[in-house]
């Protein structure tokens, strides 16, 4: 008979989780793995809230194994390394994103493309190489093979780094991977959340120039002056639309509710890449005309692999690139989720572990 | 008052057009600009009905302007050439595709992209330079641009090579953009219509594994015995489709109806791209996790530009491609619109233009 959460493994944890489709999160005990030759054990200092958190925590992708301790933005101090461990030691400040395994074998894994191996093991929600779930970072501890946990730059601060271990790595990765790097080009960032706050500022740290794609006229000010994007525009407004046709060499969209898409593609110059990058279950409308007559694509990506991702780590650190966060306390969580289903949050919330997770 | 097709320009021409959206084509009278100093005059002798044709005499996309005369897969013999024209002489083979002009100056035309140009114009059912409506290859005589007139490879058969001037370049230049053109890579192509059968063709010639997807398992043995592909797939079969999900490096969708694209998501492998260039009248259900799971794209791609074009036929010249077609009179031109509704064509009609078009 299959042990209890808590009894599974010989290192006690704590944390919260979901239970049921509710998603209302409440204190749960449980149990970490053994550190191998291979792992790092680290305390977790602060963990971003990301709206897959809460898709998870709902059942809404309908493939939640409850009880779900969420959380995939994880910074932490090291407090044990294996005896394999090289990259790390004791006292270092880490991070962990949205994988804790892969096969290690095959050819993405091969290519330091984990994130598109077959055998991808998330953060939380899936089940690892011993079978048991993976539990995430609203929790005191986690237990991580050394392959899949990041040095954090020294000046970059827990808070605002935290959410880069997924939003971060989430734009960074198709931008690098679809060319829209090049300074000068025109970038739009549809979506002005989690993700698109620091595709905004990305986008700008690799001196694009940035327009954000937005259905809220509130949030021009916010996007210009402090984000520092170059011009705003309101999808129903249909006059600067228009004047904006063709006008852009990619848009990164992170809106993460079905939406039309062939506004987005009219905004495009010949040639122009649509990277969508917002996960839900329903099937976008793509009208066919004006990826044809456009010579335009539509692609997908999925966070980055480990190498990247340190990569976009160190590009955000060198570039003074960090999220705008709120810190809230663990009990703080189920108001906190309710509000980022409004989209009331500027613009992740970051749960400062360390200093509110009591059992 | 705008003056009739038969008296706004000084040459005299004929040929078939549709007066409606029931799409019913009739003879037709009208005419053509005179032959100007950059312009090339010559006889229709073939013609290939593409599929676009069709959707066009029935309005199906919403913009046809009546009367129409379609056709934009014409061969013919040159008769007469302007003044400034460099590249044709009276007796030369010549073909016009899909466009007859476009603006000339911009970016895309710079980079022999006439096709992308905002104000390229189309063959038939479009306003030229002068204002007057472009007539297409189902009818006795054009005058076009020499920059829009490509030179017809001396070795390659007027009638079978008509087709590629749409349904070759629109598959081999998605083919070349997208690197779906060499030994190694794995390449689908959903439909095994005039388009599909062309594709598989060309694939064949770059070295390219191709695997045709369709929703009629009867053309299994056409496709592999004779067109050479080296697999088959039924749509409908969700275990070949299972089978082969993650094998291909891009898909070909020549596809012109509605119809899920999930599946071919599914047989990419992990940055795949799924081309799409056959045009569906509604918008497709595009799922967004596949295509973030495995760092997909769905594209598009129309036609190709002039160089492009010249270049796609010089290599099926080469490697001795051409279409395979059923030759009919134009009296029987109806009778094939319908059939070509059904799919009952292998694999594209052509109108014996020089022969059968009488003017009445």
């Amino acid at each position: 008979m299959a042990k209890s959460p808590d009894q599974e493994h010989p290192h006690k944890a704590f944390g919260w989780a979901a239970r049921d489709k509710s998603g209302l999160l409440s204190p749960f005990h449980f149990s970490r793995r053994e550190n191998g030759d291979e792992d790092v054990t680290i305390k977790i200092l602060f963990c971003g809230v990301c709206h897959s958190d809460l898709h998870v925590a709902k059942n809404e992708w309908g493939f939640t194994n409850y009880p779900v301790v969420p959380g995939h933005e994880i910074v932490g101090t090291v407090m044990k390394v294996g005896s394999n461990v090289k990259k790390f030691k004791v006292g270092e400040r880490v991070g962990v994103g949205v994988i804790v395994g892969s096969c290690k074998k095959c050819e993405s894994c091969q290519q330091d493309l984990e994130n598109y191996c077959p055998q991808t093991i998330f953060t939380y929600n899936s089940h690892y190489t011993d079978g048991t779930k993976t539990y995430g970072g609203y929790s005191d501890m986690i237990v991580v093979d050394e392959r899949f946990v990041l040095r954090f730059p020294d000046n970059l601060p827990s808070e605002g780094g935290a959410p880069l271990l997924c939003a971060g790595i989430t734009v960074y990765s198709p931008m690098k991977y679809y060319g829209m790097t090049e300074p000068g080009k025109h970038l739009g960032v549809a979506g002005l959340g989690g993700l698109g706050h620091v595709a905004v500022k990305i986008g700008k740290a690799f001196g694009l120039k940035v327009t954000v794609i937005s259905s809220s006229p509130k949030k021009e000010a916010e996007a210009i002056e402090r984000l520092g994007a170059d011009s705003f525009l309101v999808t129903s407004d249909r006059t600067k639309m228009k004047a904006a046709l063709g006008t852009m060499d990619y848009i990164i969209d992170t809106v993460s509710a079905v939406h039309p898409l062939l506004p987005l593609l009219s905004l495009l110059k010949l040639n122009g890449k649509l990277v969508t990058v917002g996960l839900f279950d329903k099937p976008l409308e793509l009208p066919i005309f004006p990826l044809v007559l456009g010579r335009k694509l539509v692609g997908g990506n999925e966070i980055g692999g480990m190498k990247e991702t340190q990569e976009m780590l160190d590009f955000c650190a060198k570039h003074g690139v960090t999220a705008d966060v709120e810190v809230i306390r663990m009990d703080y969580i189920n108001t906190a989720m309710e509000r980022l289903a409004k989209y009331d949050v500027k613009y992740r919330f970051v749960i400062d572990v360390a200093s509110s997770l009591s059992q | 008052m705008a003056k009739s097709p038969e008296q706004e320009h000084p040459q005299e021409a004929f040929g078939w057009a549709a007066r409606d959206p029931s799409g019913l084509l009739s003879p037709f009278k009208f005419s053509r600009r005179a032959t100007g100093e950059k312009d090339v005059k010559f006889k229709v002798l073939f013609c290939g009905i593409c599929h676009s044709d069709l959707h066009s005499v029935k309005n199906e996309w919403g913009f046809s302007t009546y009367p129409l005369v379609p056709g934009h897969e014409i061969v013919g013999e040159v008769v007469e050439v302007g003044s400034k024209v460099e590249k044709f002489k009276v007796g030369d083979k010549v073909g016009v595709g899909c466009l007859v002009g476009s603006c000339g100056s911009c970016d895309n035309c710079h980079d022999h992209l006439e096709n992308y140009c905002p104000k390229m114009i189309l063959t038939y059912g479009a306003i030229y330079h002068d204002g007057t409506m472009t007539y297409g290859g189902y009818s006795n005589m054009m005058v076009v641009n020499e920059h829009f007139a490509i030179k017809f490879p001396q070795n390659m058969p007027l009638d079978a090579g008509a087709p590629l001037l749409c349904a070759g370049i629109t598959v081999y230049s998605p083919m070349r953009f997208f690197g779906l053109d060499r030994p190694g890579v794995h390449l689908g192509v959903v439909g095994l219509g005039g388009l599909g059968h062309v594709a598989v063709k060309f694939a064949k010639a770059m070295g390219v594994k191709v695997t045709v997807i369709s929703s009629s398992p009867g053309k299994r043995e056409e496709a592999v015995q004779r067109l050479g592909a080296d697999a088959f797939l039924v749509s409908s079969d969700i275990n070949q489709i299972q089978a082969a999900m993650g094998t291909m490096d891009g898909i070909i969708d020549t596809v012109s109806a509605v119809h899920p694209m999930l599946p071919l998501i599914g047989l990419l492998k992990h940055n795949g791209k799924l081309v799409l260039i056959g045009a569906p009248d509604r918008p497709l259900e595009l799922p967004v996790f596949p295509l973030i799971m495995g760092r997909k794209i769905v594209a598009g791609s129309c036609i190709g530009g002039m160089k492009e074009t010249q270049e796609m036929i010089d290599f099926a010249a080469k490697h001795k491609i051409t279409a395979d077609i059923e030759v009919i009179s134009i009296d029987h031109l109806n009778t094939a619109m319908d059939r070509l509704a059904k799919g009952d064509v292998k694999y594209r009609f052509v109108i014996d233009i020089g022969n059968t078009l009488k003017q009445a």
